[in-house]
This record gives C-alpha cells, structure tokens and sequence, in this order.
C-alpha cells in the first residue's frame, strides 16, 4: 500500500477547477517530484494532502489514514506531514531558533533544552547555527528557505512536502539540502516547475 | 484682558486650587490604571470569540457584535448615568452597594472594551493568513497558533491606536464626575464654584495634559520605529 494514496482528487475555488481528478500514489521511501507550470495546481495539491485545504471531490490517504471521511486528528496528522511553503511563511517574531523550537516543544511536548539542541544540531547541518539568534527578516531568501526546512523537519515528519523549494536556494546547496531532508524524511514529494 | 487672567489664571487661585485638584486628579489616575488593564484583557477575549470559526460559535459572535455596536455607538455619559444612577437604583445585592469608585470603572470599562475590541479585531486581521497556515502545518492547534503566532504579531502592531484610545480614555475618566467621582474635574468645579474664579479647571487641565503629552510622544516614537524597520525588511 503506497504511504500517499490520492484519487479522483477534485478541488474548486468559484468556478475556477484548480485539480480535477488526480490520482497519485507515492511509495515509502520514494522521492516524488510535481512538475508542472506555475498556476497547475502543484501548491494546491500539496496543501490538500495536510488538510490546509478541503478537496471538494474524492479520497486522500496518508500513512493508511483516510483524510477525507471527516473522522481525523487533523493536529496528529500534521504532526507527520512536513511542508515548506513557497514563501517560507517564518514567524516574523521569532528568531531563527524561536521559529524552529516552537511546534516541537508545544506539540511534541518537549523541553525546551532538548528542543533547542535539536534545532541547534538541525541548523549545523544546514549551515546557520550562527543565524539561530537572528530575526527571519536579517536573513536572505535563501536563508530563510532553509530555516522553513529546518522548521518543518524539528517535527520528525514522515512525509515532506516542499513546494518550489529549489527557487530560492544557491545551487550549490541544493544537493546538500535534498540530501538532508531525505535522510530524515522517509517520503518526500516535492513541486517545481522544472526538475531539481 | 485683566479679566481673563484673573478669572482663568490667577496665580493666587493656582495655588489654593492646587491641592483639591490634585487629590482629585489621583482618583483620575486610579481610574485610568483600572480601567486600562479591565479592557486591554477583556477587548482581547471579545476580539478572539468574534474571530472564532465555525457555526457552533455563531451565537456567541452575534452576542459579541451587540455588545460592541451598542457600546461604541452609546455616549459614556448616558452609559455612567445608567450605571452610576441605574444599578443602584435596582437593589440588587452584588450591582447595588458598589462606591461611585467602581461604577465608574464599569461604566469607561464598558465603553472602551468595545472601541479597543474593534482595535485588536483589526490588528488580528492584518496578520497574513499564511501565518495561520504555517503554525496549523506544524500540528499547532488553532489555539495554539492564536496564543503563540497571530496575536503576538497582531498585538506588537496595534500598539499605537490602542495606546490613542488610551489617551482618550484618560480624558473622559473626567466624566464619570457626573455620578459623583470625587476626580480632578469635580473638585476643579466644586472650587470654583466656591470662589467664583475659573482658575481650578485650568489646573486640571494642566494635569491632564502632562499626562497626555509623553503617551502622545511615545506614541509618535514606536510608530516611527516601526517605519523605519519596515522600510528596512523591505529592501
């Protein structure tokens, strides 16, 4: 059974038919990329697979957890869904460590000296342990989008979902980025317009 | 000329004036410290069940709407006289024993609640909704991202207009003096009454402006903080 399982996925804002009949399955351990023009609907149908949207049509199963029968711990569920946005979408005010910290020591119940020496190793990793005191807005975009990362896998999430995630960052960090969130996700369905 | 700053400004009157108005003027002080903290704590609490979501709390928002509208649109005198006079007046035994003292503070905590509500609506509703999106894709639930995301971005930027409708607050403490608060304007009233010379309202204005002035200023100052911080996020 594939740890993603979408079908017949239908979504409308107005009349406007953003994804309409998708299907798409994405094994454990497998990386899956979204390719498609700006304005397909690759955002959308990675918001719909956490519930950040509500598909108005069709079936969507995480981790055997049907989605869309209305009977989920939304909370839960999320908690093993990691997604980096197109735009970041940092807390402006929090630092850099603040931001990272915040749902591993409210949701997964941490303290907070464990959280921060996660966060702090997670930083190391991505290269911004010195930025960890800094606020989002004394970072470049490119920054920030690996403070997104470093923010969505603090959670210890199953599944990644990163949407545009290769826009923002110098070329040559995004192997060693990939490489990060691969290791520590097992499922990562990434979107872009062109192949990373 | 002579006359007007005999009846306005006499030094003489300055003087003997002084001390009434000032024992008034620190019933004002009093007034405003509870006052103030009363609405910043319940204006958040009415702001965050406008805002809640779904149709289970439908009743509570329409509740909260009343409130506000019927508030902000009823002047604080015709509200003080209804509490100060009106309360008393229905023998209850918790509403109707209570000091001129604490009418007041119902009487300006229920009129500002509903104009600082509106503030701390509006400020949560400049916070980008991508920043609900973001702190509900972590597992926060929506009260966690309300208590740790939204409202600490929205209180830091409504700090200025709720720091205006604080000025104005302090300003209309002097009108509960109408059910009987021995404040600044009273005591400046009763003095001249007694002595036939204007010069006590004009001591009371004095005190009532010092105060006004440095929240003014400090007002002026966090607004350009933030200008100028914005100006530089945004190259």
């Amino acid at each position: 059974m594939s740890f993603v399982e979408a079908r017949n996925v239908t979504k409308r804002f107005g009349d406007n038919t953003v994804l309409s009949g998708v299907d798409l399955d994405v094994g454990e351990h497998e990386v899956v990329c979204l390719i498609g023009a700006s304005g397909s609907g690759k955002s959308t149908l990675l918001r719909c697979l956490n519930l950040l949207e509500e598909v108005d049509e069709g079936t969507i199963a995480v981790d055997g957890q049907s989605l869309t029968n209305g009977k989920i711990d939304i909370n839960a569920l999320r908690r093993k869904i990691g997604i980096v946005f197109q735009a970041y979408n940092l807390f402006p005010h929090m630092t850099v460590i603040e931001n990272v910290m915040l749902a591993p020591v409210k949701t997964r119940r941490l303290n907070s000296r464990h959280a921060r020496s996660e966060a702090v190793e997670l930083l190391k990793r991505i290269g911004l342990a010195d930025k960890a005191d800094e606020f989002p807005d004394r970072l470049s975009g490119g920054q920030q989008q690996r403070v997104a990362i470093v923010r969505a896998l603090a959670m210890g999430p199953k599944l990644m979902l990163l949407d545009e995630i290769t826009s923002a960052l110098d070329p040559q960090l995004v192997s060693e980025v990939l490489n990060l969130v691969r290791e520590l996700a097992e499922v990562v369905l990434s979107a872009s317009r062109s192949s990373p | 000329m002579n006359q007007v700053v005999h009846t306005f400004l006499s030094p003489h009157d300055f003087r003997v004036s002084l001390p009434d108005v000032w024992a008034g003027f620190k019933v004002n002080l009093k007034l405003m410290v509870v006052s103030e903290s009363l609405v910043l704590v319940l204006a958040l609490a009415i702001a965050l069940v406008r805002g809640l979501p779904g149709r289970g709390a439908k009743p509570l928002r329409a509740l909260m709407i009343v409130y506000t509208d019927f508030f902000r649109g009823t002047p604080l005198i015709l509200v003080a006289f209804v509490v100060g006079f009106g309360l008393p007046a229905l023998n209850l035994h918790v509403l109707s024993n209570l000091s001129n003292f604490t009418y007041g503070v119902i009487a300006l905590t229920l009129v500002y609640t509903a104009y600082v509500t509106e503030v701390y609506r509006a400020g949560i509703e400049s916070v980008h909704p991508s920043q609900r999106m973001a702190a509900r894709s972590l597992g926060l639930s929506y009260a966690q991202s309300m208590r740790y995301v939204v409202v600490p971005q929205a209180v830091r930027r409504v700090v200025p207009p709720l720091l205006n409708d604080f000025i104005g607050l302090q300003k209309d403490t002097a009108l509960v003096s109408v059910i009987g608060v021995a404040e600044a304007a009273l005591q400046a009233q009763g003095y001249s009454q007694t002595y036939a010379n204007f010069t006590s309202y004009t001591v009371a204005a004095v005190f009532f402006v010092l105060l006004t002035i440095p929240l003014a200023r400090f007002t002026d100052h966090l607004i350009a903080k933030r200008e100028r911080r914005e100006r530089a996020a945004a190259t």
